[in-house]
């Protein structure tokens, strides 16, 4: 598989990752390297083979429904880029 | 000679210093030799001073706890409440942690004092510590050379004896191979068995944290103290913690070492090679008996494992966007500029290669044929090491194909980086624990052995390094400069 320009730059888009016009060839060079690599995985023919998510097949263990945390907005405002009145600021969204 | 944590132990139970004196020690190294290895991204020596002190009271009082005392460092991967906790990333330069990872809190209420927070590759992705904003570490046996990645910090300054252990993390390799490289001793234990609450996340089905340490009696007590289930941890196991220390000085008569095949292949470094044999005819005489056994699957291990990890690694960096804490870029025009470029001017080279890939892999229409089929071939690795463990109580190998490279040998070629962690990567995929252990020298620099051991038998693993490390004494050098 070797990647175009675009699609780095549809693919830096969906990551929402700004990259510099000037490196996208360097990138379409790196990522279509990698990709070779990755696809050695087709040589082996892994046909009906489960699918392995957690090495240890456990599931997701659950717990009752009930506040655990204690409220720290302040504290973890306080390491915030921008915050006003207990929000946190981003550039206008609705016109 | 730099000291071991029992060392350490030893002389503040016996009175012979005092915790503030052997803090003050350790931080007039770290002062002295940072400004050339570049270990430390944070010297915490307020914080030091103030914890030894408790802990000479708590000495003093005769009820000392597992680590009372005694200096370490942390990566500085693990969340440390107000402390600047970067993950090598210029993204969190300016992050100071809310709140402490368990693995931090575990290790103070054995009454560790902290050193520092050491350096990293971004973001824990590479294998030489080249990748970190705060720049290279320099390997403590050679300064021109890397000390591994990504816990390269922490492994150097064990073995310049800038502390006398350290934490780390393992996602492919990244304790182990760090390990390898500087000399020192470090164990990544089984998936589940550290908890990974307050732990940056990479790759989520792969991380888990662990020590560095002198000895394996050293990573014995660490990992001891880090241990066991945490309900704020997902995927953390309630399976009972093993008394690592307690059965150290057990023999190995009679364990079944096995040897795949497919570790001693073409790629390996033949000198290398040579050495890790010879520390099998150790343990041979030891009482172990060896044998040929297969990994059919190894070569597989590299491309199953970098769809899993740069799949995983996409999907926990879209926490970074700029808005609730940690890198902001200027002046942005809309929410999607003010996410652009701060994800871009955030991020390094390494860690946007591996997003990217990530989000290829999981876009639409690329799923199955990536990361489906990566999880398939998981299921794969992890039988291989299921059928072998039916018939040997451990696997060895060597830990990297080679000893420690040359700073910027490797830059240019991503690829080549990835294959230094051919002998690594599956035990993460397998969620098996690993053991990487000093053996000898390649043209001046250090060899690791690497033993594999069954779920949750890091015991054995511990076990069978410490009965070697009493009949040799690799695990004991220390480069002139810092002897």
């Amino acid at each position: 598989m070797t990647l175009k320009s675009d699609d780095v730059r549809s693919i830096a888009h969906l990551a929402r990752l700004h990259i510099e016009e000037e490196a996208v060839d360097h990138y379409v060079d790196d990522l279509s390297s990698i990709l070779a690599l990755v696809e050695q995985m087709n040589q082996v023919d892994s046909q009906g083979v489960e699918p392995l998510s957690n090495p240890l097949d456990a599931t997701q263990r659950l717990r009752d429904d009930k506040v655990t945390e204690e409220n720290q907005r302040d504290k973890f405002q306080q390491i915030a880029p921008d915050v006003a009145e207990g929000l946190y600021r981003v550039p206008r969204v609705i016109e | 000679m730099p000291m071991t944590v029992t060392e350490i132990r030893q002389g503040l139970a016996s009175g012979q210093f005092s915790s503030v004196e052997i803090t003050r020690d350790y931080l007039q190294r770290i002062a002295q030799h940072n400004p050339v290895l570049n270990c430390f991204i944070s010297v915490t020596e307020d914080i030091a001073l103030q914890q030894a002190e408790a802990a000479d009271a708590l000495l003093a009082q005769g009820n000392p706890g597992l680590l009372t005392g005694v200096p370490l460092a942390h990566k500085d991967l693990f969340c440390t409440d107000g402390v600047k906790t970067s993950c090598g990333s210029r993204m969190l330069d300016n992050f100071i942690a809310p709140y402490d990872a368990t693995v931090v809190e575990c290790i103070r209420d054995a009454g560790a004092v902290m050193l520092g927070k050491t350096n990293m590759d971004e973001f824990a992705m590479g294998s030489s510590n080249e990748n970190s904003w705060y720049g290279s570490v320099a390997n403590p046996w050679n300064t021109a050379y890397v000390p591994g990645g990504s816990s390269g910090g922490s492994a150097a300054a064990v073995a310049a004896g800038l502390a006398p252990a350290a934490t780390g993390t393992d996602t492919g390799g990244s304790i182990r191979q760090p390990a390898a490289l500087c000399g020192v001793t470090g164990i990544k234990p089984t998936y589940g068995r550290v908890s990974r609450y307050g732990m940056i996340a990479f790759g989520s089905s792969l991380d888990q944290g662990g020590p560095f340490a002198r000895s394996a009696a050293d990573c014995a007590l660490l990992l001891q103290a880090m241990s066991g289930f945490d309900a704020r941890d997902s995927t953390s196991s309630d399976t009972p913690v093993d008394d690592y220390s307690a059965r150290l000085e057990q023999g190995i008569e009679g364990f079944k070492i096995g040897l795949p095949k497919e570790f001693f292949a073409e790629g390996l470094d033949s000198r290398l090679a040579r050495v890790i044999e010879t520390a099998i005819d150790e343990l041979r005489k030891q009482g172990a008996e060896i044998c040929d056994i297969s990994l059919p699957n190894t070569a597989l291990s590299i491309p199953t494992y970098y769809v899993v990890a740069m799949a995983e690694c996409s999907s926990n960096l879209s926490r970074f966007d700029g808005v609730r804490f940690g890198h902001r870029c200027d002046e942005p025009v809309d929410l999607e500029d003010l996410y652009k470029r701060s994800r871009g001017e955030g991020f390094g080279a390494e860690v946007k290669r591996r997003i990217l890939i990530g989000t290829y892999a999981l876009s639409a229409g690329y799923y199955d044929a990536y990361y489906l089929k990566a999880q398939q071939l998981r299921r794969m690795i992890k039988n291989d090491f299921q059928t072998a463990f039916d018939s040997v109580d451990l696997i060895l190998g060597p830990t990297t194909p080679e000893v420690a490279f040359k700073i910027g040998a490797k830059t240019d070629d991503p690829v080549s980086m990835y294959l230094q962690d051919i002998y690594t990567i599956s035990l993460n995929l397998a969620g098996l624990p690993g053991l990487s252990l000093p053996v000898g020298f390649v043209d001046g620099l250090p060899v690791g052995m690497q033993l594999i051991g069954n779920y949750f038998d890091e015991a054995r693993l511990l076990q069978v390094a410490h009965r070697y490390q009493q009949v040799s004494d690799w695990h004991l050098q220390t480069p002139e400069a810092y002897s």
